[in-house]
């Protein structure tokens, strides 16, 4: 447990950061993951959950976005940032039981490096959406020859 | 939920236990709807397609199992959130249901089970002479 001076009006980034702190100590105390919950930088956890990974020449992100139709993924690419958002639409139907239910989602990256946004690719498979931007050339990295 | 009850993991028979034991499976999101025909299972198995589907009846008891394929790519991770387990859930299933007549359909990683009940258990309308 932290020792926190008291503070009469504390801004909402140290009350984010006391929520994660506790979710850290629930993590301790149950040796779970609750600090997922207490994340602040995840708005909602209905938001997709996405993985980014990179290589010499470009820059791959995986995203989790089960049961939409292609033309439901918007993918953008602005100012260094990429953002995946969509709207799924919603099933009417009598239900008893309901756990999965969001309709508007989005994610942004920023990426660490220049990138060629008009040579990406997507494609979307199994629930699973892959984009991959290439780098830039001069975010590539070079080798300086020796003469 | 009183006509589909989820059973509880830690209770499997011995076998599925000995199976399972090893493993680490992650509980996929799962709404179910019922009505006068039948139940309908909606779950989320995001990287989950057709022939990862595992889904077998036994004694009563509905198990899902989903193997999950995921895309490789290559370099290094500079950001991961995703859990790349397979999933599973457990179900009981209530007597109405018609467990031979049970369809499964997969689509962009939704499963989506229809478990019509048998046609004792349905309502039966009496029309009057």
């Amino acid at each position: 447990m932290n020792i926190v001076r008291y503070q009469r009006y504390p801004s909402l980034v140290s009350a984010l950061d006391r929520f994660t702190t506790i979710g850290e100590e629930m993590d301790r105390a149950f040796q779970s993951s609750f600090s997922t919950f207490f994340r602040p930088l995840s708005v909602s956890p209905r938001n997709p959950v996405l993985d980014v990974y990179q290589d010499k020449d470009q820059f791959t992100i995986i995203a989790e976005l089960p049961g939409l139709k292609k033309e439901e993924i918007q993918i953008s690419f602005d100012n260094g940032v990429l953002t995946i958002s969509g709207e799924r639409k919603q099933e009417t139907s009598t239900e008893n039981n309901r756990q999965t239910e969001f309709n508007r989602f989005q994610r942004s990256v920023t990426l660490p490096a220049a990138v060629s946004a008009d040579k990406a690719t997507a494609t979307y498979e199994n629930g699973l959406l892959q984009v991959v931007l290439p780098k830039a050339e001069e975010a590539k990295p070079k080798q300086i020859l020796l003469n | 939920m009183n006509l589909v009850a989820q059973k509880d993991s830690s209770t499997p028979t011995a076998k599925s236990q000995e199976d399972h034991q090893q493993k680490y499976y992650l509980t996929p999101a799962v709404d179910i709807t019922g009505s006068e025909e039948g139940f309908q299972l909606r779950a989320e198995l995001p990287g989950v397609d057709k022939e990862g589907l595992e889904i077998t009846v036994d004694k009563g008891v509905l198990t899902i199992v989903g193997h999950r394929k995921f895309p490789t790519p290559s370099g290094e991770a500079l950001h991961r959130e995703i859990r790349t387990h397979d999933f599973r859930r457990v179900y009981e299933l209530d007597p109405a249901i018609n467990a031979e007549k049970i369809q499964a359909r997969i689509d962009q990683g939704i499963l989506t089970l229809t478990l019509p009940k048998t046609e004792a258990a349905k309502p039966l309308k009496i029309a009057i002479e």
